[in-house]
């Protein structure tokens, strides 16, 4: 179980937040999604448990930012089925599987105030609400920053906001839906040293990105997809050194995919 | 028109010895329109977020109707709760009709329309951002609409000044379910209408000069309480 302080390396009660009930494996089966006559999401079938990042590469279009959301259970598929821990995914659970969006939607309040809602959400005691969320914030380097209005954050602050948003409720899962591509690099190392702290908390990680150094420096795993299918899924090391696809090996060597 | 200038000078002069038959028209004037703004608000505002974030099937039709509801003609509104209210009509026993009670209804039906479609708008248009957020948060659809109608808390300071504008300054609903009763119903536009017709054109101007300057003051205390929201709210 993945708890916010743990991320900080301090001790904590063990208690879990919104994982009151588990949401592992999340799994995919036979996943299909239509838009307008077109195939999006073309027959997938994925699971993801037990610890480390897998990092989703491919092209734009390749559907890795929708498998997300499949997987989220913020989009409903057109053919077959999501299920977190055997069940479909449920709101009483949604704070078990964190999620950051491309783009932060922060609320009009405080930084702080934008992580309370998180756990207000999660169900947790308004009591507790502050100190978890101040640790969280603190986890993520922003405690100077906890009390400015949110939207006047910079961008990459407000990624570290939404970020550690996700994870204050101690999710089991967290997926990032290409969190660092609009960041500078300062953001976006920031972004990455959060990310390996939460991995090493135990959260299982599904993060999708363009950014080929990134995938390098944080997968475990590898999925590659192209046209609305994974093409190959393969331990890191072995699909960094050769992957056994023509397409993903194209890619790797920044050939242009079509 | 014998002389405008004499019409300000006479305002003025009411204004100035705060005029008691004066100071009671506009504070009616006030109760009645407020009232009837913060009643269109308890019900306009979850109604409008509730529409934008619902989807059912003829929710455009539905959509449609509300946004035409805001041009109702106040006579028609002022007619229709006059049917209502009157000794024969369904609610005759509460004996509403020529009560300042019963122009809070005219208007309160009046500007709920124009509060909820407003809001509908207003919230709509947050919503494409929050939206997947908020479910990714597990959030309900009554958390979703509660969360939206906060989020949209300046535009709606904005809403509700539309709504006032309207409530205050017609005429039609309340003259017909007011009766414009000197000491019991007589609000500014109705007292406008009266000495028009009276011929008293000084006192009818000098009214609306007043009528002019409080619907301003309230713009300017509204405009106030906007950027104190937004600085407080830090948006």
């Amino acid at each position: 179980m993945s708890e916010a302080a743990a991320i900080a390396g301090s001790v904590a009660p063990v208690r879990t937040l919104a994982g009151g009930s588990a949401v592992l494996p999340i799994a995919g089966e036979g996943l299909v999604v239509r838009r307008g006559g077109r195939i999006l999401i073309d027959g997938i079938d994925a699971a993801f448990e037990g610890h480390g990042i897998t990092v989703v590469l491919g092209a734009n279009g390749a559907g890795k930012s929708l498998l997300l959301r499949l997987l989220a259970g913020l989009v409903k598929p057109d053919g077959g089925a999501v299920t977190w821990a055997g069940r479909p995914p449920d709101r009483g659970r949604a704070l078990g599987v964190g999620f950051v969006f491309q783009r932060p939607v922060m609320l009009r309040r405080t930084a702080i105030a934008n992580v309370r809602y998180a756990l207000k959400a999660a169900g947790v005691p308004r009591s507790e609400r502050d100190a978890i969320a101040r640790r969280a914030l603190q986890d993520a380097g922003l405690e100077a920053l906890a009390d400015w209005p949110a939207r006047l954050l910079s961008g990459g602050e407000q990624q570290r906001v939404a970020l550690a948003r996700a994870l204050a409720p101690a999710p089991q899962a967290l997926l990032l839906d290409e969190p660092t591509s609009n960041l500078d690099p300062a953001s976006t190392l920031a972004i990455e040293n959060l990310v390996g702290l939460a991995r090493e908390a135990g959260t299982r990680i599904v993060h999708v990105t363009h950014d080929l150094g990134q995938a390098r420096r944080l997968a475990d795993e590898v999925i590659f997809m192209h046209g609305g299918r994974i093409v190959e899924r393969a331990p890191a090391q072995s699909f960094f050194d050769g992957p056994s696809s023509g397409r993903a090996q194209a890619f790797l060597e920044g050939r242009i995919v079509l | 028109m014998q002389d405008l200038g004499g019409a300000f000078a006479q305002a003025l002069w009411l204004i100035i010895e705060l005029d008691r038959d004066l100071v009671e028209i506009v504070g009616l004037s006030l109760r009645v329109s407020l009232s009837a703004v913060l009643l269109a608000a308890l019900i306009g505002f979850p109604l409008g977020a509730a529409i934008a974030v619902a989807r059912f099937p003829g929710r455009g039709v539905v959509v449609a109707a509300l946004n035409t509801f805001m041009g109702l003609p106040p006579v028609v509104v002022g007619l229709l709760i006059y049917v209502l209210l009157s000794r024969a009509g369904p609610l005759g026993e509460l004996g509403l009709l020529y009560t300042p009670s019963a122009m809070v209804v005219a208007q309160t039906v009046l500007v709920t329309p124009i509060v909820a479609a407003l809001t509908r708008q207003t919230v709509e248009d947050l919503r494409g951002e929050y939206e997947e957020q908020l479910h990714a948060f597990g959030v309900g659809a009554g958390g979703l609409v509660a969360t939206l109608l906060w989020e949209a808390r300046l535009s709606l300071v904005t809403v509700l000044l539309a709504g006032f504008g309207r409530a205050v300054a017609e005429v039609g609903a309340v003259i017909i379910v007011g009766g414009n009763i000197n000491h019991v119903t007589r609000v500014m536009t109705t007292a406008i209408a009266l000495e028009t017709s009276k011929g008293d054109l000084e006192l009818a101007l000098g009214l609306g000069i007043v009528l002019l300057v409080i619907v301003l003051v309230i713009n300017g205390l509204a405009s106030g309480l906007r950027s104190a929201v937004a600085q407080a709210s830090h948006v």
